[in-house]
This record gives structure tokens, C-alpha cells and sequence, in this order.
């Protein structure tokens, strides 16, 4: 097979697995089977793609001429990869969870909910793999499309409002500032590819510029950088397996990702360097990190709570493309990964914790460590990470941003990362201690161990250890991710 | 006087106003029918005008006419006629269904009649 | 002679117009419609294909179709005529009017009482033959006799709407009075063109017209024909008419007026500005680009946010029409490569939208009764078919990408970025989000909110009724994902117009 069929069948996958599930609601046993079944057939096409690409070999194709000029192109480069497993290994793990979350939780519409969550991971691989920004926007564009239903899934009158918030923060960001940007782009360079050193060197003057990279970052609201964040926290009235997965990695990575993407390859690190376009871009996402932090200390629903903590950790990836430097590009491309990983295994928490006492609220959760021992040692693994402490992924993507931060010769950042450092702690440590250590040891009659369905439990075992696993890995991530800054 | 020279174009003007403000103006959906006639035939008269040449006669080949009149806004006119009449019967048409349908042909009553 | 289909093409409907009343009650005035519009949409393509050939030939950028009525000379007769601009909208027309023919039969049987049917399809001929009699005709005042013969059709067949819904006659006389005024604005205008320049052939008239350029005759026929064709393409301050008419029509005249009538009422404010005026009298001696240009934004702007305030489907989608109107406008304002590039394929993809859209409403008038938001509760289940449709075509006139609507949206943004005027820039993609607002309340309402208990009974309508919609839809799906034809026929059209190759 060649390179390019790989691409194209690795697109498919979720779109066909998505596809089958429509037609199986009659059939869940089939269902789930068909599910797991794209899902690893996805990780395994990832997985070839990148030994494909170790191997040195150039992957793209592109077909169907949208307008003159203009084609769905597709191609694969480091970044793209890394979104890309990152998503589809988690895909598998979460569609694990959804099985025995949704028949603890005894939801309604599995089917349509399967269809559009597969559909939704088919926008993500489409993200992450466009190779040019028109394609970018395409999936952009589906995959706010396609988690509509998922965020109204309950049908109830909040979760149409939150519905409501979610598409309208979403699609107006993207078409106001979003799709003019693209045209714009297209009108100055006449081209909107993905290359190498960015395509608008020398096509405009900085104030064009600088205009431009603002309606890009703002633009692409699902990096919810500030004061465009409103949809993340209103999301949280979905089920939790579309917390976990879309709104702590694919969708919200999909954003961070997106600003990556065309820092690096419409802009080039080279010119926002040079030109310093993007310092302002670094005090933004500065004060989305404190703020953001700040706010999630006053919540008390753990799913807000973390939704604003995960605001507040996507402006350390566009803080990292803003810095326009290695280490703050390969430090923002790692932190994708162990976000994701750190996060995605606190939701599977809080959504355990739902499903085994009911429970949503932080104040409601003392003594909570006691029956459920197993669940509340993997949110303190997650949460350790998050904060970024070794021996945990996490502690590695900040060290590189702060050496970012650092060789930018913006020390002021520096403090910045520390200090939401210690709100980190502040706003997740308190969970822990109170589930295990706050509270008569008998507040409702009940210490028998009661965890979540197995199917729930070692999903975010798997997530938990991964946290730990990734710190190791550290070195053949920076390796892999240094090739964004050589060329 | 040159004013008093145009004054067929000044009827013209004149005319349509009239007929522009009974359509404007009257409720009565066959006072406003009316006031539509008049503004179209305002407007024929216009095109007669311009095509009349001074010392211009009829545009029929006869021996001691050497200037005629020039013929083609006669042709146009006969057709917008035409498309005046036809107007005007759909127009009366449409009023009497909302005469049966409503009983009125007052267009204030008609509004009110569906409450808004 | 192959030019004989120039003729061939409006007389074809106008005899069939007479022949229907005489067929009776039964299928046959039907078939008859069907078969004169798909032959109409037969010589259309051919005609296309016909100036295509000539226009893509070397030297072939003023290349045009032309025939003599009753081989009259030129100028003096009656000159039909084709070129690659009009060729184009032709095109829109048969295929619309093609496809919604096809649909009409159970629509209009459930509709219509059985006796005035046949008249009821001789009207809908009449109302075809005009569009393309004023696509197609070379003469200013053949012109607005066609106008009016479509004009007519259509108000009778707006107050057709009688029989299901009483208002459809007020919003008939309405249409009627503003209508006739709209076009005797226009007849004063070739009145005045016509008596500086004694001509009203417009190739004529615009070799003529070159000279005059400082005449206050010539600007004054200029803003009563601006007017007067403002009305007939219902550009914002002169849509008034348009909501009820297109809303209380029976659908398939919805979806002819909405998808196409205002689009021709465009066409002629188009061959007016670029032919015949020129794009250096409109735009650089006179002021028509800064008026046309607001005009069109507050179009887009407050048509979007009447429809949201609309419960009923059919009125949401016309006031919808008065903002896409308002695109068109903006485009062929901006006046430069892009922009009409946009204006027309604008044209194009939203007669094909809105006609699926209107028709897919049809359906649910058809099944249920009525098509108002309350009485959508539940569709999604009921009806996939027809509802997925509906949606589909509201994604359209959102403009998501890969819907034809997203390349129209594209053009326009980039023509305005062209002319540096970043606000309409905005305006465009406001309009857009406005358009999530009113189309996403549908989709709510039809996929989220529970089926109320009486509509249990609801089945999904008969295939004859959902092909048609589902041509069109799918049309404007696949002109959104591969527009190389359609952008092609418009850049065509646009370069024609703006005289370079």
C-alpha cells in the first residue's frame, strides 16, 4: 500500500466505523464490537504512518479541486502525528469507558451517540492531518458540527442552552475571525498550504500581520483562549466520556493544535520572532493561565472545576507557539499529549464518581478516597501531573516552556508558569485531601468499597499509568518534535 | 413661454402624482387599484409625447407630408396597454376573492381581520 | 438554423400555457408542464453549451447567440440574444423550474381544487416563459412586457395560496400594487433612455450610451430603472412585498419567486449596470457602487434578523431571500473580478438552496399541514429523508464549507477584501452567524425537542415529492464540494461582464 492510501484509509476509518454504528442500534453487542474494531484499526494506520514518516518518507495527497486552486489536501508532518495517536489511543481507552459508563448511567440514543462520537474523531484526524488551512477549516467547522449532539445529549432545557453557547461561541469565533483570516491568507499569499517556514514571510506588513495572527488566535475558539472560553465550561452538561475525550483532547487539542499549526507553518516561528508579532499573544495566554486558574478555584462542580483548569492549560500550548522558539514550540507540542493524558484521567474520575455514589459536587466528595480507593490514587496521579510534578509527563512539557520562557528573555513568564503552578496545586490537591482525609470516616453508613463499573476502572487505570509512562518517554518525544523547528 | 411649451410632459408629472397618491394613500383596494390605472396611463401619455415631431403628421405615407410623427412609442403603447389591462383584471380578480373571503375591501379592515 | 432555439425556448412554454387549460382534470395538464419545461431545460443546455463553445474559442470574449424576431433588422426589431452571462441564468431557470414542475403534481393536487388546476399550470408556464423571455431578450421594452407576463403569472398564482391559507390574497395585492409600480418605474426609465437615444436594443444602446456619459437624461432613466428593478429583485428598502407573497404561496411558487424570479429582477439590475451603463459610467462617474454597497449590508443584516423572528418556515426562508438578495447586491457592488464572481455563483447555488428548501417545506405543508416551528417537533424521526434535506440546505445558506453557500461566501469575502473594505468583510460573516441563529432554531426544534401527540400519525412523504428536493440539495452539496463547474460558469460570466479575458 502506498503512503498516501494509508492517509486516506486512516481518514476513513472512524468515517466508516461512524458509518456502520448508524446502522447497528438494534444491535449493541455488534455496535461496540464495530467501535473498538475502527478504533484500533485507526491506531494501527497511525502507527504505520509514523514509521512511515521515521523512515524519512514525505506522505501528502490531495483530490477534489473545491474551488480553483483550492483542494482537500491532506498531509503528515511530526505535529500532526502526534495529535493524530494521541487522539485515536484515547479513543479506544474512552470507547471502553462509554460502555460501561453509559449502561451504569442507563443513557438514552447510544447509538447516535456512538455515531457522532466516531464522527467527531474522523474531524479530529482530518484536523490533524489537513495540509493546508482550508482543509484545516473544513473539519474545524465539522467537528463543531458533530459534537453539537454530543453536548445536548441529555435533551434537556440546559443542555440545549449550553448547546446553544457551545455552537455559538464556536461557529462565531471561526466564521468572524476564523474564515476571514483563511481568506485573507489566501488574498496576501496566494496559497494557504502548510509549508515549511510559513508562506506570509515578506507577503505583508506587521500591522497586516499582527491583525491576522490575532484573528487566527481568537478565530480558533477551541482554544479557549480568553475571552472566548464561555463554551468549555458550558460543555460539562455532556455525558462524562465526552468530557474526557472531546474537552480535554480531541476538541480542545484540536484548537491548540489549529494555533500550533499555523504558527508554524502559515506564520513560521522565524517571523513572529523576529518581527516580536506575538509578545502581545504571550501576555494573553499568560492571563488566561492565572485567570483561568483563578476562576477554577471558586468552582465547586468538579467538572467545571477541571474544565476551567483545562482553559487554563491550553493557553501553556498557545503560550508556547507564541514564545516562537524551540523550546516553546516543541515544550507547547508536548504539553498536547500530557495534557491530555493527565486530564482525560481526571474526568474518567469525576464521571466514576458520578456513575458509582452520584456525586458532582467537590463539597459532597469527603471520605469519597475511602470507596473508592483505586479511582482516587489515579485522579492524584492525573492531578500530580496536571500540576506538573515528576515523576509524571506533565513536569516535562513546562520545564521546556519555561526554558522558552526563559531564552525568549521573558522572565516575567517564568513567574507566570510558577505561580499557576501553585494554583494548580491549590485548585486540585484540596479534592484529594478531602477524599481521603477530611470528614467523620462515616458520614452516610457507607464504607464499603463501591468503585465504578470495571469497564470504567481501568480505562482511567490505563490513563493514569500512561501519565507515568510518558515521563520516561520524554526524550524520543523531543526528538520526534524537534524536526517542527529544523526545517 | 418655454414652461407652457412642456406642458404635456407637466400633465404627465402631474398625473402620476395623483395616481401615486391614491395608491399611497387610499385604503380602499379599488380606490388604490384605480390610482395605479392612472399612474400607468400617466406614463403612456409620456411616451405619446415623445413621439411627437413639430410639424409632424400621422405616419401614413401620403403625398404632401414631408415630417412624420414618429410611430414606434404608438406600437410600444398599444402593448403596455395591453399589460395595463391585464393588470387591472387580476388586480379586480384578487379583490373580489378578498371581498368573498373577507367581506371587506378596505385594506385596514382585512389586516385587522387577521389580528395583526 | 440553430439560433431558432433562442426563440424556441420562451415560445415553447407560451404555447403549451394556452394548451393547458384546454387538457381537463386530470394528470395531463401536469405532464404537459413537465414535458415543455424539461424540453426548455434541454435547449437551455444546449444553448450552454453552444455559447460555451464559442466564448472558450480563441478571440471569443465578446462572443454572443443572436436572433432576429420575425427577422426584423436588428436594431430595429426585436433581438434575442445570448451571451455567456445570460446563458447562464437561463440555465438556473430551466433547471429550477424543471425540477419543481416535476414536484408540483401531489403538492399542488392536495393544495389546489381539482378544477383550477389546469389554470394553476398554464399560469406556471406563463410565469416560466416571462423569466426566460427577460433573460433572453436583447430589447429593453420586450423586456418589460415579459416582466409583466411573469409579474402577472405570479401574482395569481400568489393568490393561489387562498385555498390553504386566506392571507395569501392580501399578500397578492400587495405584491401587485408594488409591482406594477416597480414596473412602470422601469418603463419611464426606457422612456427617457429611449428619447435621448431613439433606440431600445441594448447592444445599441450601449455603443450609444458611451457618449452621453455627462446627460442628466441618461442618470435620471438610470435611477428609474434602479428603482424599478429594485422592487422586482425585492432589494432592501423595497422587499415589502416579498415576505408574504413567497410565505403565503402555495411552495412550488415559493420556490420559483424565492429561487428565481428576484434572481432574474437581479439579472437585469446586472445587465443594466455592466452592459449597457458600463462599468465606468456606473462606478466611476456615478455613485451606484457606496449605495448599492449599503443597501446590500442592511439587506443581509435585517433580512437575517426578521427571519429569526419567523415561526413560520416559509416566511423565515423569504426574509432569508431578502439578505441573500443582499449578497448578490454586495457582489456585483464591489464590482470587481471576485465580488461578481460571488454575485453570480451566489445566484446559482441559492436558487438551488432555497428552491430545496422551499419545496422540502412543500413536504412538510404536504404531511402535516402546516410548517411552522411548533409543528416540527420530532420531524427528525419521522421524516429523515425530507428533514435531512432541510437541514442540509440550512447548512447551505449558513455557508459551512463544503456547501455550495461556502464558496459563494468566499468569493464575496474576497472580493471585498480586495477592495479593502474589511467592513462588509464583517457584515458577510455576521450575516452568516445570523443565519446559525434562524436556521439552528429549526434544527433544533426538528431533532432535539420530543414529537408532540397529534403528529403520531406522520409518515415520511412519497418519493416523487422527496427526489426533487433531494436533486436540488444534493445539487448545491456538490457544487459546494467541487465548484470547478460552477465557478467556472461564473468567473466566465464575470470576466464577460467586466470585459476582460
Amino acid at each position: 500500500m502506498s503512503n498516501g492510501t494509508i492517509l486516506a484509509f486512516a481518514l476513513l476509518a472512524p468515517l466508516l466505523g461512524a458509518g456502520l454504528i448508524a446502522f447497528l442500534d438494534r444491535w449493541p453487542k455488534v455496535r461496540e464490537a464495530i467501535n473498538l474494531l475502527s478504533a484500533f484499526s485507526l491506531l494501527s494506520l497511525v502507527l504505520i504512518l509514523l514509521r512511515h514518516l521515521n523512515t524519512g518518507d514525505s506522505i501528502a495527497f490531495s483530490f477534489l479541486e473545491v474551488m480553483p486552486g483550492l483542494h482537500l489536501a491532506f498531509m503528515v508532518e511530526p505535529l500532526g502525528l502526534l495529535f493524530a495517536s494521541v487522539a485515536s489511543s484515547l479513543w479506544i481507552i474512552t470507547s471502553i469507558y462509554t460502555i460501561g459508563y453509559m449502561q451504569a448511567h442507563r443513557e438514552e440514543h447510544r447509538t447516535r451517540f456512538c455515531t457522532f462520537f466516531a464522527l467527531t474523531i474522523a474531524a479530529a484526524i482530518g484536523i490533524a492531518f489537513a495540509g493546508n488551512c482550508f482543509t484545516l477549516f473544513i473539519f474545524y467547522e465539522m467537528m463543531t458540527l458533530v459534537t453539537y449532539p454530543l453536548v445536548t445529549h441529555h435533551g434537556t432545557e440546559d443542555a440545549m442552552r449550553a448547546g446553544r453557547i457551545y455552537l455559538g461561541y464556536l461557529f462565531g469565533t471561526s466564521v468572524a475571525f476564523f474564515l476571514l483570516a483563511i481568506t485573507w491568507t489566501w488574498f496576501l499569499a496566494g496559497t494557504l498550504d502548510f509549508k515549511a517556514g510559513g508562506i506570509l514571510a515578506g507577503k505583508a506588513g506587521n500591522t497586516t500581520l499582527l491583525v491576522l495572527l490575532a484573528l487566527y488566535v481568537f478565530g480558533i475558539g477551541k482554544a479557549a483562549l480568553m475571552p472566548f472560553h464561555r463554551w468549555l465550561p458550558a460543555a460539562m452538561v455532556a455525558p462524562a466520556p465526552v468530557s474526557a475525550l472531546l474537552h480535554a483532547v480531541a476538541v480542545v487539542k484540536a484548537g491548540v493544535f489549529s494555533v500550533m499549526k499555523i504558527v508554524v507553518y502559515v506564520f513560521g516561528i522565524d517571523l513572529l520572532r523576529e518581527t516580536g508579532l506575538s509578545v502581545w499573544l504571550m501576555y494573553v495566554s499568560a492571563a488566561t493561565i492565572l485567570i483561568a486558574s483563578l476562576i477554577a478555584l471558586t468552582k465547586d462542580n468538579l467538572k467545571t472545576r477541571l474544565a476551567y483548569s483545562t482553559v487554563s492549560q491550553l493557553s501553556y500550548i498557545v503560550l508556547g507557539a507564541a514564545l516562537a522558539n524551540a523550546w516553546g514550540v516543541i515544550g507547547g507540542s508536548m504539553h498536547i499529549i500530557m495534557h491530555a493524558f493527565g486530564k482525560i484521567t481526571l474526568f474518567f474520575c469525576a464521571g466514576a464518581i458520578d456513575v458509582a455514589t452520584h456525586k458532582t459536587k467537590i463539597s459532597e466528595m469527603s471520605q469519597i478516597g475511602k470507596i473508592m480507593p483505586v479511582t482516587m490514587t489515579a485522579f492524584l496521579i492525573g492531578s500530580l501531573s496536571v500540576i506538573g510534578l515528576p515523576p509524571f509527563g506533565g513536569s516535562w512539557s513546562k520545564w521546556y516552556l519555561i526554558m522558552g520562557a526563559v531564552s525568549a528573555g521573558h522572565t516575567i513568564l517564568v513567574g507566570v508558569l510558577m505561580v499557576s503552578s501553585l494554583l494548580n496545586i491549590a485548585y486540585l490537591m484540596p479534592i484529594v485531601v478531602r477524599a481521603f482525609f477530611i470528614g467523620s470516616s462515616n458520614p452516610t453508613g457507607e464504607t464499603k468499597v463501591k468503585e465504578a463499573p470495571l469497564t470504567c476502572v481501568i480505562p482511567l487505570c490505563i490513563t493514569a499509568v500512561g501519565c507515568l509512562v510518558l515521563f520516561f518517554f520524554a526524550n524520543d518525544l523531543y526528538q520526534f518534535l524537534s524536526r517542527l523547528v529544523q526545517s | 413661454m418655454r414652461f407652457f411649451d412642456l406642458y404635456n410632459y407637466w400633465i404627465f408629472i402631474l398625473l402620476m402624482m395623483i395616481g401615486f397618491y391614491a395608491v399611497i394613500a387610499k385604503p380602499n383596494l379599488v380606490k388604490k387599484v384605480i390610482g395605479l390605472t392612472l399612474f400607468q396611463t400617466a406614463i403612456f401619455l409620456f411616451f405619446i409625447s415623445l413621439g411627437k415631431i413639430e410639424e409632424g403628421t400621422a405616419p401614413v405615407v401620403v403625398p404632401f407630408a414631408t415630417v412624420y410623427s414618429n410611430p414606434l412609442p404608438h406600437a410600444l403603447i398599444l402593448t403596455a396597454i395591453v399589460v395595463s389591462v391585464s393588470t387591472l383584471a387580476v388586480a379586480l380578480a384578487i379583490i373580489v376573492n378578498i371581498k368573498q373571503s373577507y367581506g371587506t375591501i378596505e385594506e385596514d379592515e382585512v389586516e385587522g381581520a387577521e389580528g395583526n | 438554423m440553430e439560433n431558432n432555439l433562442l426563440a424556441l425556448i420562451v415560445v415553447l412554454p407560451l404555447l403549451a400555457a394556452l394548451l393547458t387549460p384546454f387538457l381537463g382534470r386530470g394528470n395531463k395538464p401536469w405532464i404537459l408542464a413537465t414535458l415543455t419545461t424539461w424540453t426548455v431545460l434541454a435547449i437551455a443546455i444546449k444553448i450552454f453549451i453552444q455559447i460555451n463553445v464559442l466564448a472558450n474559442a480563441p478571440g471569443g470574449q465578446e462572443a454572443f447567440l443572436s436572433y432576429a424576431m420575425g427577422d426584423w433588422k436588428i436594431p430595429w426589431g426585436i433581438e434575442y440574444r445570448v451571451d455567456p452571462f445570460n446563458a447562464f441564468i437561463l440555465l438556473i431557470i430551466a433547471m429550477i423550474s424543471a425540477v419543481a414542475t416535476y414536484y408540483a403534481r401531489l403538492s399542488v393536487s392536495q393544495e389546489i381544487p381539482s378544477d383550477k388546476i389546469r389554470f394553476l399550470y398554464a399560469l406556471w408556464l406563463l410565469f416560466i416563459t416571462g423569466l426566460l423571455g427577460v433573460t433572453i431578450t436583447g430589447d429593453i421594452f420586450n423586456l418589460y412586457v415579459l416582466m409583466e407576463i411573469s409579474s402577472l403569472a405570479s401574482y395569481a398564482l400568489v393568490a393561489m395560496g387562498k385555498y390553504h391559507n386566506r392571507k395569501a390574497l392580501s399578500a397578492s395585492i400587495n405584491y401587485l400594487i408594488l409591482g406594477t409600480i416597480g414596473a412602470s418605474f422601469y418603463l419611464i426609465g426606457v422612456g427617457y433612455l429611449y428619447s435621448i437615444t431613439g433606440t431600445l436594443n441594448m447592444a445599441d444602446l450601449t455603443e450609444k450610451i458611451k457618449l452621453l456619459h455627462d446627460n442628466r437624461t441618461v442618470v435620471s432613466a438610470f435611477a428609474f430603472l434602479l428603482i424599478g428593478l429594485g422592487v422586482k429583485m425585492a432589494l432592501f428598502p423595497l422587499h415589502g412585498w416579498l415576505p408574504n407573497a413567497h410565505g403565503y404561496a402555495p411552495p412550488i411558487v415559493s420556490a420559483l419567486l424565492s429561487g428565481v424570479a428576484i434572481k432574474v429582477g437581479a439579472y437585469v439590475m446586472i445587465r443594466f449596470i455592466f452592459t449597457i451603463l458600463g462599468v465606468e459610467f456606473s462606478f466611476e462617474i456615478l455613485p451606484i457602487g457606496p449605495i448599492l454597497l449599503f443597501l446590500a449590508s442592511l439587506a443581509i443584516l435585517l433580512g437575517s434578523y426578521m427571519a429569526i423572528q419567523q415561526s413560520s418556515l416559509k416566511r423565515m426562508l423569504a426574509y432569508s431571500s431578502v439578505a441573500q438578495i443582499g449578497y448578490i447586491t454586495l457582489g456585483f457592488g464591489l464590482a470587481n473580478e471576485s465580488g461578481l464572481t460571488g454575485s453570480l455563483i451566489h445566484i446559482f447555488n441559492h436558487a438551488l438552496m432555497k428552491s430545496g428548501l422551499f419545496l422540502a417545506a412543500g413536504i412538510v405543508i404536504y404531511r402535516v399541514g402546516e410548517a411552522d416551528l411548533p409543528h416540527l417537533r420530532g420531524l427528525g424521526r419521522k421524516m429523515p429523508f425530507t428533514m435531512a434535506a432541510f437541514t442540509a440546505g440550512g447548512l447551505g445558506l449558513i455557508g459551512t464549507p463544503l456547501t455550495s453557500g461556502f464558496i459563494s461566501k468566499w468569493y464575496l469575502v474576497l472580493g471585498a477584501i480586495d477592495r479593502g473594505l474589511f467592513i462588509l468583510v464583517f457584515i458577510v460573516l455576521l450575516g452568516s452567524l445570523l443565519a446559525v441563529v434562524y436556521v439552528w432554531r429549526v434544527v433544533e426544534v426538528i431533532y432535539f425537542k420530543p414529537a408532540s401527540d397529534s403528529s403520531t400519525e406522520v409518515k415520511e412523504a412519497p418519493w416523487s415529492l422527496i427526489l426533487p428536493v433531494w436533486i436540488l440539495i444534493g445539487a448545491s452539496l456538490y457544487f459546494g464540494i467541487d465548484s470547478s463547474l460552477s465557478s467556472h460558469m461564473a468567473g466566465q460570466a464575470a470576466r464577460f461582464l467586466l470585459g476582460v479575458g
